[in-house]
């Protein structure tokens, strides 16, 4: 068994092999590997007996199950109404310049990926992001310079 | 003349309480029908914005006979605007599990979740601990009732009740057909109570304090007292209890930075009153005797001179996009139509005639999309469209 059946397996064995149980065993994946590839579905898909179309199907609607390769440390800046109105322009283009990727990206070293996303539910301190799990508001353009030199140097 | 206005602060849900375990064993003593009775007289609806009974949800569920049954807290809290659900789960967690065991008792459910939106994952293992904490002394004093945390990954419509339910089944976030409701088939097509944080934690206060005292708070079809979670153009953001039945105008003189231009109440699927309807508008549920009355799930987004009317529709239209589940055509197509359609005006590829023909996509679309997202589109669009349509042209 590689890696990835056997954490599939681990997690299925956690949470079961129903139906109900496949968002906890995607989201325990995405934990881990932080997306879902082709063979990963297909890999959740023969340990849980569920068609892969519908792992797919699935997978695809929640914006926060990746299905596309993403870095160690994904970086979700929220673009609704108030953080749009409180700076999250300037937010964006600080991230872009210092890690030289555009929304969408990852960088080389596989360490961020950036994103945009919708309403985090920050409003009253905006502009607001994520870094995987951990929230940031109030990030201004010096502060997310300092947020990101710390996890650089977290991972060197 | 100065104007003197009026809102009511009141400090019932933070209140610091540590008496939980007393107030659900003395609750549970009660007959259920006892605690429904109490839950109906207080008048308490719904706090996720749509308005619903809650004592009557409850009854609902408790007459059903079938015998697996389930108590859903909805933390899904997506709605552009809203934070307050994720401040009550972080300071006060035991009163909504205090609501959640009672609900379990009265309505005969031994299981209850807590769907938790991704985007409030930091949250868990806080929340994990009062859990087991709670369902310790569930146990001593026999009570049979489970509560787990269900972790959504980031989608919108999953707020909706019944999309919730097909993502805890493993599916996409889609709405179903209604009926039936989920007090009848629910989740597993079982009878569920699903209630919005905030309400399950105005039925401790009743619990505690007496159906009278919530009651006599608010005004006539709009009782108790509400969460608002101000943002936006505003001196002091946050979040503020206040009694319900409030006029806009007072809201404004409170939170306003000196330059309101409108205000957006029940976030991107509510509603924007612009300056002139002010003091004709009352935030509270349908009903109210004068002016036009507007319920809110507790957004309240103010926006001064310097905001371009077109940039907010802009950004809910997108938001709308994104966040469409896609079942169902009106919203899906309309969704994308609807933004395309403001900017092709706006570069002049459209006469402003065009604006027209939108609003009519709205109508439509609020009278065939299966779900409230679809639906409540054509609130914002059209409020906005109405009230600044030069904004949008030029």
């Amino acid at each position: 068994m590689n890696p990835i059946q056997s954490l599939i397996k681990d997690l299925a064995d956690q949470y079961g092999r129903k139906r109900e149980n496949l968002l906890p065993v995607m989201q325990g994946v995405v934990q881990k590997e932080k997306y879902l590839s082709e063979y990963t579905m297909i890999e959740i898909a023969r340990e849980m007996d569920i068609p892969a179309a519908e792992v797919f199907g699935t997978a695809t609607f929640y914006s926060f199950l990746e299905t596309k390769p993403a870095g160690q440390f994904i970086i979700r800046v929220c673009k609704t109404i108030t953080c749009a109105m409180k700076g999250k322009n300037q937010l964006l283009f600080a991230i872009q310049d210092m890690l030289k990727i555009k929304i969408g990206e990852t960088t080389p070293d596989n360490k961020f990926t950036l994103l945009e996303t919708n309403c985090l539910g920050w409003c009253h301190k905006a502009p607001a992001m994520l870094i995987n799990d951990d929230v940031y508001t109030e990030v201004t353009p010096e502060k997310v310079r300092e947020i990101l030199t710390g996890y650089i140097k977290e991972t060197n | 003349m100065a104007y003197s206005y009026q809102l009511k602060r009141v400090d019932f849900i933070f209140r610091n309480e540590n008496d939980w375990e007393k107030v659900l064993s003395t609750t549970i003593k009660k007959k259920p029908d006892e605690i429904i009775n109490e839950l109906i007289s207080s008048e308490l609806k719904g706090r996720g914005g749509a308005g619903f009974p809650t004592g009557l949800k409850w009854k609902l569920t408790a007459e059903s006979k079938e015998t697996e049954k389930y108590v859903i807290c909805n933390a899904d809290e997506g709605e552009p605007g809203t934070f307050k659900d994720r401040e009550i789960l972080s300071k006060v967690p035991y009163k909504v599990l205090t609501a959640m065991a009672v609900c379990g008792y009265v309505t005969g459910a031994k299981e209850g979740y807590i769907y938790l939106r991704g985007e409030y994952k930091f949250l868990e293992n806080e929340l994990n601990k009062a859990i087991d904490e709670f369902l310790y002394y569930c146990q001593e004093i026999n009570l049979d009732f489970k509560i787990k945390i269900f972790m959504g990954s980031g989608a919108y419509i999953c707020g909706e009740e019944t999309a919730l339910m097909e993502s805890m089944e493993g599916r996409r976030g889609e709405p179903r057909n209604k009926p039936p409701f989920p007090t009848q088939a629910g989740y597993r097509n079982k009878p569920t109570v699903i209630n919005n944080v905030e309400t399950l934690v105005h039925t401790w206060t009743i619990f505690k304090y007496g159906a009278k005292k919530f009651y006599d708070l608010g005004v006539q079809y709009s009782r108790g007292t509400k969460l608002f979670s101000v943002s936006g153009d505003t001196p002091k953001p946050g979040i503020y209890e206040l009694e319900l039945g409030m006029s806009l105008q007072d809201f404004v003189y409170e939170f306003g930075d000196g330059d309101t231009k409108a205000v957006q109440v029940g976030g991107a699927s509510g509603f924007l009153v612009p300056r002139k309807k002010f003091k004709d508008t009352a935030i509270g549920y349908e009903g109210k005797l004068v002016g036009i009355s507007l319920p809110t799930g507790g957004s309240m987004m103010l926006f001064n001179s310097s905001r371009s009317m077109f940039n907010v529709l802009d950004n809910y239209l997108e938001f709308f996009r994104e966040e469409s589940c896609g079942q169902c055509t009106p919203c899906r197509v309309g969704c994308q139509q609807l933004l395309l359609g403001i900017k092709a005006v706006k570069r002049g590829e459209k006469p402003a005639s065009y604006l027209d023909k939108l609003l009519k996509l709205t109508e439509t679309m609020q009278l065939t999309a299966k779900c409230g997202l679809g639906q409540s589109v054509a609130n914002s669009f059209s409020s906005i469209v109405e009230n600044f349509r030069e904004e949008m042209i030029y």
